[in-house]
């Protein structure tokens, strides 16, 4: 990587809708700007794909998913330094950048970092999860966007929010086929009182044409309180319970898996960012202002990694954060976007989100499984030993770490973490907030030994190990 | 876990790591009856960050006996690894295969064949075996090393544990045995009473018979309370961990070592640091150069973690075991090498402690007072 | 398993697959070729030995690793295919060195 030089005015870590936009704007106004991505090409995952995607027919994956390629084409016509390939192991409090690219380490500093490593998927732990033929929703979705390929054979999809009737009804654009929807959601009239703001909001008209669309041509099976996947060495079969039924079962080559997104936090968490927990989304947010400035100078969190709002108010988020940035860097810039406008739209974007929170919230049983079910599929830990651990005198996940393993893994607790605080917040009686997370370090995606062993080091460093 | 507010014990252990956990285990075994004051899920912990050695090799420059006490807990750890399982059904794979000191120069190897002999002249020193290994040597007993590798230490004697699980089947084996144990009780105070003493904590008081400072580095804080000198300070050692991979080094190196889960082991930097455990990309790509030119095969596999965790660390980084004068019953014991000694702390400190009194024949050299300056210096 | 859309056609190009000759559509990650070539589990679990399959294609469940021209573990789904690549299907521990 010949070009990429030691320090930048910003340095923005995701391609998704937040980080293009941050860099657009900063690069825009003249500040030396990097963007650091692992994949490929641009978009993130919402907008996987989109300035390659095989799936020509606009139709197919919607109007929604192609207005990320206006913004992709502005991003890469913007002339940031666009960096894909990266993955970045690591963030300091110093704004040092640890990335890899084609198999070598580099290490380079910001004067500002905006972090926009997006979401993913909340762990969706059933009996028989870690079954090959076994997928989230999103690896669908991926496939789909990324490689034009859709499932084939017996198809079902489980759980519950707005991401699994988007796929969904991908699918049934593209002429796959689905033969059931396993529907998790529970308690949905608590919902109702977030209601008049979601019904002004634009999601209530999309989500509704899509859900119509979907239950036309798809059983759905309401108040499933029950999941197991089973197979030998892949998933044959979906057995299930609604709650006051018995159980029933179908047979499937392809089950796909969905209770919602949540924050990515491994870079932010390691790079000293405090998190709280929320409990209406059920998951941890990073401690931020309205333009995403942490406590930590320099370093801004933008998109839904600062919490799930969804593609328009991560490109929002982006520009406030690009703004922020350039303030901060040429005080006296012009030309930025007038922020009112933005604002604005963000403010009606948000309009609704309660609501889907609320009617979308993932079901208890499905956060917290059963004793015998996997909770840490690295290390193949269930969630008994977890509340075992307990009563052993853990109070927390690092001392349950230590004792079990869990969390260990090359995943770093991205699938299993949440099930791990809430289990144990349930044992202890106390709320997840109490509990705490995994405390998190780099290289927070794995990289090799020779690489790390090619990076520059100072005397004391050299000193610290001479024997 | 229950949460009482007033107690009656024998002996309180402040501090669950791995000396507490040991000491609280031993004392439990030999019938006393225990309360454990731990800290809460994230605290400073040097027993989470330890490279899991059971080592003798190279230890004693300047305390002779620690390399008796040190080869002594060697020889009785079989017995702790083998008293564990039977109790806790948790086997701890200790292993005694031998080990090496790697050195990456012909400078390396003058200096260690140095101090290994100055090392074992000293008078008073326990007799063990151990060699200097040239290359051609080295290479036919661990064929994995790479071509950088000078040369070598090796003593039989040496070996290593999953250190991890060692402090897991410590803390079911002393619940089996009774003991109490209660997480995020940090001791604010101890008061000597008449026969005993009194520790407070945020949420609870507790009094116990005996007192037993383990809490590693916050020993320094909690010493004076009961007249003891605990002069301690924290030392940065940082580690790397990679991928599981097929076994491929069954001897440990005492910066590099195959744990029995699979994953490598890379150690470990020495810095003062004071009390930061942030992890530092200089000395973490120092401590993988130094491992990929003693293993060039390593230097494909994944780092999936790495930690810095603080030693605790003496003026010469010798233990000390102590009774206070001024407070009988106060007990001190503090270590950079808790996996080691654990099997000692154990099944032979641990007994003393329940009998009220360390021989000063054997402990006395281990005394903190072995720092105070001389009136006449 | 998987098939590919009518109109989601590419180029193809030469690879192995566990030594066997393959063609796999240029721009497919690794993790979709295999999916598209039939191959659901591409390794074993770490402790259990049970088959794993790609469960999240986007990097954060590592459940999609494989041996790319020799070099093991890596993120199928992170790795687009190329001309001449040798996939290998991982069973057992990586050993170190490859």
């Amino acid at each position: 990587m010949t070009d990429l030089r030691e320090t930048y005015d910003v340095a923005v870590i995701g391609a998704g809708p937040a980080g293009m936009a941050a860099a657009t704007v900063c690069v825009r106004a003249g500040l030396a700007t990097v963007l650091f991505d692992e994949q490929a090409s641009p978009g993130g995952q919402i907008y996987r794909a989109v300035t390659t995607s095989p799936v020509k027919r606009g139709t197919v994956l919607g109007a929604d998913y192609w207005v990320g390629g206006e913004v992709a084409q502005e991003f890469l016509a913007s002339g940031a330094h666009y960096v894909p390939g990266a993955t970045v192991w690591n963030l300091t409090r110093e704004r040092e950048i640890g990335i890899s690219v084609a198999g070598a380490a580099h290490l380079l500093r910001a004067e500002r970092v905006i972090v926009a490593t997006g979401a993913l998927e909340r762990p969706f732990p059933i009996p028989g999860w870690t079954l090959p033929g076994v997928m989230t929703a999103g690896a669908g979705q991926i496939l789909l966007k990324s490689a034009g390929l859709v499932p084939d054979g017996r198809t079902v999809l489980a759980g519950c929010g707005p991401l699994l009737w988007l796929i969904a009804w991908q699918y049934l654009n593209a002429g796959a086929r689905i033969d059931a929807i396993l529907d998790t959601g529970a308690n949905r009239a608590g919902a109702w009182r977030h209601a008049p703001p979601f019904m002004l909001s634009p999601y209530l008209l999309k989500g509704l044409r899509l859900l119509l669309a979907v239950r036309r041509r798809v059983p759905v099976i309401a108040n499933v309180v029950d999941l197991r996947a089973e197979g030998h060495d892949r998933v044959e079969a979906v057995a299930f319970r609604t709650a006051g039924g018995a159980e029933q079962q179908l047979a499937v080559d392809n089950l796909f898996m969905h209770q919602g997104v949540v924050p990515n936090v491994n870079l932010a968490m390691a790079a000293g960012i405090e998190h709280r927990w929320d409990d209406g989304q059920l998951c941890w947010r990073p401690v931020v202002d309205a333009e995403g400035t942490t406590a930590i100078a320099g370093i801004a969190i933008a998109g839904d990694g600062a919490g799930i709002a969804g593609a328009e108010a991560a490109q929002a988020y982006g520009l406030l954060a690009g703004h922020a940035a350039v303030r901060a860097l040429r005080p006296g810039a012009r030309g930025l976007a007038p922020e009112a406008a933005v604002r604005a739209r963000l403010k009606r974007t948000l309009r609704g989100r309660a609501f889907l929170d609320a009617y979308y919230r993932p079901a208890e049983p499905f956060r917290r499984p059963a004793r015998d079910t996997l909770a840490c599929r690295c290390e193949e830990v269930t969630a008994g030993q977890i509340i075992d651990t307990v009563a052993l005198g853990c109070t927390g996940p690092n001392q349950m770490k230590a004792f079990l393993r869990c969390g260990m893994g090359p995943c770093q607790g991205r699938l299993c973490g949440l099930t791990v605080t809430e289990l144990i917040a349930q044992a202890r009686g106390v709320a997840p907030q109490e509990v705490g997370y995994y405390r998190l370090r780099p290289p927070v995606k794995p990289i090799t030994l020779a690489e790390l062993a090619a990076l520059p080091k100072n005397e004391a460093a050299l000193r610290s190990v001479a024997r | 876990m229950s949460r009482p507010d007033r107690h009656e014990f024998d002996v309180a252990v402040i501090g669950g790591g791995l000396v507490g956990a040991a000491v609280a285990w031993g004392l439990a075994r030999a019938g006393e009856r225990v309360v454990v004051l731990d800290e809460g899920d994230v605290a400073f912990r040097a027993s989470r960050g330890n490279f899991a050695l059971v080592w003798v090799q190279g230890k004693g420059l300047g305390l002779p006996e620690y390399a008796a006490w040190s080869k002594g807990s060697s020889d009785l750890w079989a017995d702790l690894a083998d008293l564990l399982r039977e109790q806790t059904g948790l086997d701890v794979a200790f292993r005694r295969p031998g080990g090496f000191h790697l050195c990456l120069s012909e400078r390396e190897v003058e200096n260690r064949a140095h101090m290994l002999a100055r090392l074992h002249n000293q008078p008073a020193m326990v007799k063990y075996e151990y060699a200097m290994l040239d290359r051609a040597r080295l290479k036919a007993m661990l064929p994995p090393v790479g071509p950088e590798v000078a040369g070598a230490s090796y003593c039989p004697l040496d070996g290593h544990v999953n250190s991890l699980r060692l402090l897991r089947a410590l803390h079911a084996g002393m619940q089996q045995l009774a003991a109490a144990y209660l997480a995020d009780h940090v001791v604010e105070r101890i008061d000597h009473l008449d026969g005993g003493f009194r520790l407070t904590t945020r949420h609870a008081e507790v009094q116990a018979g005996k007192v037993v400072l383990a809490a590693g580095n916050g020993n320094a804080r909690l010493g004076p309370m009961v007249g003891l000198d605990v002069p301690v300070r924290p030392q940065r050692g940082q580690i790397i961990v990679t991928e599981k991979v097929a076994p491929f080094l069954d001897h440990p190196v005492v910066t590099v070592r195959q744990t029995d889960e699979g994953s490598v082991m890379i150690g470990d930097s020495v810095e003062e640091a004071g009390w930061d455990t942030t992890v530092g990309a200089g000395v973490v790509s120092a401590m993988a150069e130094r491992a990929v030119r003693m293993f060039p095969q390593l230097g494909r596999l994944n780092v999936v973690r790495t930690w810095a965790a603080l030693r605790v660390m003496t003026p010469d980084g010798f233990p000390i075991y102590q009774q206070s004068v001024s407070c009988p019953g106060a007990f001190v014991a503090t270590c950079h090498s808790g996996v080691t000694l654990a099997a000692n702390h154990a099944l032979v400190l641990a007994p003393l402690i329940a009998r009220g009194d360390l021989p000063a024949e054997q402990y006395g050299v281990f005394s903190a007072r072995r720092f105070d300056v001389p009136a006449t210096a | 398993m998987f098939r590919r859309l009518p109109d989601a056609n590419a180029a193809m190009i030469a690879v192995t697959i566990d030594g066997r000759a393959a063609q796999v559509r240029a721009g497919d990650t690794v993790a979709a070729a295999l999916l598209s070539a039939g191959i659901l589990a591409s390794r074993a679990a770490d402790v259990s030995g049970a088959p794993r399959a790609p469960y999240c294609m986007m990097g954060v469940c590592f459940e999609c690793l494989v041996t790319v021209d020799g070099v093991g573990n890596r993120q199928g789904c992170l790795v687009p295919v190329a001309a001449g690549m040798r996939i290998e299907t991982q069973h057992g521990r990586r050993e170190a060195g490859r």
